[in-house]
């Protein structure tokens, strides 16, 4: 049986202010106009207004998979080494359903064997509490499109906003640990219930996908689009910056890198989120580049969220957060490139 | 932040020792490893190790030898960038660290019983060696086999000893070209490609092992077909730059696979669909 709490709004301070006395709790923070990032916090008065807060520039990834992480300690001189990961456990408050279905999809990519033991180790450190939207951020979301409005598990605790109070979704035992320990909810009736069922029929209809496509459609779409004209396009605009791949909240591509310390013996291994657009990603020892156009680059990234990744995991690995878009410096959005592959496929 | 020290990690190195190192060409090293801790590196024909040198960094590098060689391994190394130029330092007693083996080699157990072409372009030759090696160590497991080598120049020429033995055998028949002949060259001269229409084969036992270059795979395949080799008897060893080699860095990426994992051996049905596969 599903458990459901309210907590009023009344008593929100208070429960976060519980939770930093008692966790390392991060939460989206307003840093500019349309500029918002997971950061620490101490006070409630710190966290982005729920209205306001559009998805972070960087995702919660970098609480599950750093953008540096050491992987090896090692002394040169005498061969020695020591395979480590770092952890924190943080409280990840506010996380949007695309966020957490941006966590799914990385918890499939490391745990696939050969498991990756420092992100493994790393996740079960992490407490998630989602929180529901009740409407697109911005005219860049897509997460109707990818069916990720609505939230889908992944989350320890879920915050619904119904008007005058939250009803909160116990996804977990350690959720209801801090429902417990923290007694400022009430246990939620019927009602509220009913009352969550009422907004979420009025959300199907406030996210219209905007782009008329189902999910065998879409996946149609990017299955056979390989020659499309979109890609030069996309090509001779692409900055080939790498911002589109930094913000996405399911690539996790990386370079492996050795830094020695002055004594010239000791010294880290550490990975280092990398990007394929980078233009030396699929380079070989010949001098052979794979990608080397910027083109067949784009083409590369839209392939691994809409085509690669249904063969090995069953899922599109675009969560509809709209990030890429926010951050292409030359206006290169997803939703356009949809558009632009469904008319150009269908003629016009 | 807390810092964990873990026992499973993918990322720990095995320690190697260098019992023999050998120049080969102008800008490729032989080099003989044992490891420490194991009796043998159990690796399959066509699986490669992830080389490294604490400090300066980690490579990708093909075993050239057959795993019928046992208690030691070897690698045949170009030095192209920082980690092969570092490699290209190690001296006989120097120790190296070796992750792997990894990937899927070349499908030994589907090749036995049928006949073999073996086509090897340039460096194409240092992973097929694993395989002709094991092959000619099982010789009697095998129909005939074939060897095409096509190298750029005379003195291109990797395993030079090795290869003049094959050609000497009575129980493999064996081809060379060159691209650029010198004085005293007196083989065949010309691209791999035309080799491969001469050669006497039944199409439908006979399996192709193509290693080479990016740019050869196309035409050497092409010939391949016209043979009427089917495709799903052409088997290939592609090249792609890896970090992990643990399916998860994304460098190796050849459409659905990943070449560290799912590779580097495919049979051309497997990848010819395949965006940026040959």
């Amino acid at each position: 049986m599903d458990q459901y709490y309210r907590l009023n709004k009344t008593e929100c301070r208070e429960f976060v202010g519980a939770l930093t006395s008692r966790y390392q709790v991060v939460a989206p923070v307003k840093r500019g106009e349309k500029s918002f990032v997971f950061a620490r916090i101490s006070s409630p008065d710190e966290i982005a207004s729920p209205e306001e807060y559009i998805p972070t520039i960087i995702p919660p990834k970098k609480y599950f998979f750093p953008q540096r992480e050491t992987i090896l300690e090692y002394d040169a001189v005498a061969q020695r080494q020591k395979a480590v990961m770092e952890y924190e456990k943080v409280v990840i408050f506010g996380v949007r359903t695309c966020d957490l279905a941006g966590i799914q999809c990385l918890n499939m990519v490391f745990s696939e064997r050969p498991r990756d033991v420092n992100y493994l180790i790393r996740k079960n450190k992490l407490i998630i509490i989602g929180m529901e939207c009740w409407d697109y951020c911005d005219e860049h979301a897509l997460c109707a499109l990818m069916d990720n409005h609505l939230p889908k598990g992944g989350y320890d605790l879920f915050f619904s906003d119904l008007g005058d109070y939250h009803l909160i979704h116990v996804n977990t035992e350690v959720g209801e640990e801090i429902v417990r320990s923290i007694g400022v909810f009430t246990e939620a009736t019927g009602e509220d219930l009913k009352r969550l069922q009422e907004f979420r029929e009025k959300k199907r209809s406030a996210f219209d996908t905007g782009i008329d496509l189902s999910h065998p459609e879409l996946m149609d779409l990017f299955a056979n689009c390989e020659d499309a004209r979109v890609w030069e396009e996309l090509g001779e605009r692409c900055l080939s910056c790498g911002n589109c791949t930094t913000v996405c909240p399911t690539c996790y591509c990386f370079d492996v890198i050795d830094e020695i310390n002055l004594d010239l013996r000791t010294g880290e291994r550490f990975r280092i989120w990398d990007s394929c657009q980078n233009e030396d990603f699929a380079k070989v020892a010949g001098g052979e580049s794979f990608r080397e156009e910027r083109s067949g680059r784009q083409r590369h990234r839209y392939l691994r969220k809409f085509k690669y990744p249904l063969a090995k995991y069953s899922r599109f690995f675009c969560t509809g957060c709209g990030r890429c878009s926010r951050a292409c410096m030359a206006q290169i959005h997803i939703k356009e490139t949809i558009k632009a592959l469904i008319a150009e496929r269908a003629g016009v | 932040m807390k810092r964990l020290q873990l026992v499973d990690s993918p990322y720990l190195v095995k320690e190697a020792k260098v019992c023999e190192v050998r120049q080969m060409t102008e800008h490729e090293k032989y080099f003989k490893l044992m490891l420490r801790d194991e009796p043998d590196l159990d690796h399959e024909p066509g699986q490669f190790v992830m080389v490294s040198i604490f400090g300066v960094g980690e490579a990708p590098i093909s075993i050239c030898s057959s795993p019928t060689k046992k208690g030691y391994f070897e690698l045949v190394v170009r030095k192209v960038g920082k980690v092969t130029s570092a490699i290209h330092r190690l001296e006989v007693g120097d120790t190296v660290g070796i992750r792997g083996p990894f990937g899927r080699g070349f499908p030994v157990r589907i090749l036995e019983g049928n006949d073999l072409l073996f086509v090897a372009g340039g460096l194409g030759l240092v992973p097929l060696r694993s395989l002709v090696d094991f092959v000619i160590d099982n010789r009697r497991d095998f129909g005939r086999v074939h060897i095409l080598l096509g190298c750029r120049s005379p003195k291109d020429i990797l395993f030079k000893d090795e290869v003049e033995s094959w050609a000497r055998r009575i129980d493999v028949d064996f081809s060379c070209t060159v691209d650029r002949a010198d004085p005293d060259w007196k083989g065949n001269v010309g691209l791999i490609t035309s080799l491969i229409p001469g050669v006497d084969l039944d199409p439908t036992r006979t399996f192709a092992v193509v290693v080479g270059p990016p740019i050869m795979y196309r035409f050497v395949i092409k010939e391949l077909l016209k043979k009427g080799i089917p495709e799903k008897q052409i088997i290939v060893s592609l090249e792609r730059h890896m970090k992990c080699g643990i399916g998860k860095c994304g460098h190796c990426q050849i459409g659905n696979y990943y070449c560290c994992q799912d590779g580097p051996v495919f049979s051309y049905d497997e990848i010819k669909d395949n965006l940026e596969a040959l």
